[in-house]
């Protein structure tokens, strides 16, 4: 009975996007629109722009700056987020700080950016990184402070201290809620990713979406929609993938609490 | 061997302030099991933390062999009453026994070896490389035992290590805990508010009063050794030794007005 409905839902997470393709196919073919040109023709396009013509001016150099901005706040979110998870005087003093900094909408920034650090890759990695340090941060402080007070007792009577204590106790103790920030923290990067692009560039993804907007090359627009799409799915399912390997104990231990 | 002299312990300060510990001292002798029991809320678990170095007494002091306790002294090893929070879930049994050790100046062999004497003592030879949330209750306690044990602490104190377990589990458990102690030659501190099991366990049981907590009194634990779970507890200075605790708990409690107890 289990077995057969677990089967039934793989099945329908499959065929669900799949259907959608489908009506969406059937419907563009006989739409005639401008705005929404036969889902075929987006196919083809994109065949003939990403695989591979576009991955190496444009593909890769959006994933670089992503991949710097997201890896830079993460070490920043979590090396600050200890150190104030660890110290309730710096909290106190830095909350104030952290609570306007990431209430400051992200793409405010931007102009900030390009006047301090002009329209090149440190500018696009800089406001990536700044936006998605804020829930790496937050979530590690939560982490760090949460660590069980009779863990940390544990620690004290067995003369588990400083930086030990630290990478053997509060760490892998906060890293399920530090993943949670991670989680949010990659989707900002890629939006962020390609806003930077719209706003100041001659090459990257989001670029070539605007680009294409631009000289109503409508089908390029849409593959360019459908690869931003693809991507933000695959590099969310590579970071789940990962979470599932760090925490397996994390999901052990849950569900043998609700046991 | 480890002296509690003059020992209290306040909570918060002017009019809020709540007397955890208002005068204690006892002292426990090289090889000895003392049961420590008390009606619930009368800061058991606080005259434990500070004889652990964990907690600092307002007055009065711990000393071990004449060192004053301020802070966990090598020779303790503490095996606290919620097993679940102090096991590292992320952590397998062998990497949780061995956590202690890594500080120590030791060789991996020597390492291995206390860890293998140590689960093998607690029974959970086999278990080495699960993890803790995937035991019972009551192997997960045997799990921080064999940990404190791998420690190798001149002083194990234990505080109502059994009180989350079932009766038959916890009976198997103070045998084991027994077991450990002569093979291991231990002294232990064990907290418990359960008065059959510190007569049955102690060498010595002390009796506190309700708070603010002093002691009562020291009774020897006559009982032949060994102990066994049947024959021990049918023994008339058994039955005689549990009432008269009780009746002085009783008396005690109904003696002093009625205060919302501190837990």
């Amino acid at each position: 009975m289990r077995r057969s409905r677990r089967a039934l839902l793989i099945a329908l997470e499959i065929a669900v996007p799949l259907a959608a393709l489908a009506a969406w196919w059937v419907w563009s073919a006989g739409a005639d629109s401008f705005y929404f040109p036969p889902l075929a023709d987006i196919l083809a396009t994109f065949a003939d722009t990403w695989v591979f013509e576009r991955v190496g001016s444009d593909v890769v150099p959006s994933l670089a700056r992503l991949a710097a901005g997201f890896g830079i706040a993460v070490l920043a979110g979590a090396a600050l987020g200890t150190a104030l998870g660890l110290s309730p005087a710096a909290r106190r003093v830095a909350g104030p700080v952290i609570e306007f900094g990431r209430a400051v909408p992200p793409p405010a920034l931007l102009p900030f950016g390009m006047l301090v650090l002009g329209v090149g890759d440190t500018m696009k990695i800089f406001v990536i990184a700044i936006v998605c340090v804020w829930p790496v941060l937050l979530n590690t402080i939560d982490g760090v402070r949460g660590v069980d007070p009779t863990m940390l007792d544990t620690a004290r009577v067995y003369g588990i201290t400083g930086p030990e204590r630290l990478r053997r106790i509060v760490w892998p103790s906060a890293l399920p809620q530090v993943f949670a920030g991670l989680r949010t923290s990659l989707s900002l990067a890629l939006i962020l990713m390609v806003i930077s692009e719209m706003v100041a560039s001659t090459e990257g993804i989001g670029y070539f979406v605007l680009e294409s907007q631009r000289s109503f090359a409508i089908p390029e627009m849409w593959s360019g929609i459908l690869l931003l799409g693809l991507l933000g799915y695959l590099l969310n399912a590579g970071l789940a993938l990962v979470e599932r390997r760090v925490l397996r104990w994390h999901r052990g231990a849950r569900a043998s609490a609700l046991r | 061997m480890l002296d509690v002299s003059g020992l209290s312990k306040t909570y918060g300060e002017g009019r809020r302030v709540t007397h955890a510990i208002a005068d204690l001292s006892f002292s426990v002798s090289e090889g000895e099991f003392v049961c420590v029991v008390g009606p619930s809320g009368c800061g058991k678990t606080t005259l434990l933390r500070c004889m652990a170095g964990l907690l600092a007494p307002t007055s009065g002091r711990v000393a071990l062999r004449g060192q004053v306790v301020d802070g966990p002294p090598e020779q303790i090893g503490f095996v606290f009453q919620e097993y679940s929070r102090s096991l590292m879930p992320w952590l397998s049994l062998r990497d949780n026994i061995a956590l202690p050790l890594r500080h120590k100046a030791l060789g991996r062999d020597e390492r291995n070896r206390l860890v293998e004497d140590a689960v093998e003592s607690v029974g959970l030879t086999g278990f080495m490389d699960h993890y803790p949330w995937e035991l019972s209750g009551g192997m997960q306690q045997r799990v921080a035992i064999a940990r404190a044990l791998a420690y190798q602490p001149e002083i194990l104190l234990m505080d109502e290590p059994f009180a989350s377990v079932d009766a038959q589990t916890r009976a198997d458990l103070e045998d084991l805990v027994l077991r450990v102690r002569t093979a291991y030659g231990v002294t232990v501190v064990f907290v418990t508010h359960d008065i059959d099991e510190a007569v049955y366990l102690g060498d010595r049981v002390v009796v506190l009063t309700p708070p603010p907590t002093a002691v009562q009194e020291v009774l020897p634990v006559a009982l032949p050794e060994p102990r066994d779970q049947v024959e021990t507890k049918e023994l008339p200075e058994f039955a005689h030794l549990r009432a008269h605790i009780f009746r002085s708990i009783k008396r005690k409690q109904d003696d002093t007005p009625d205060l919302p107890a501190p837990t």
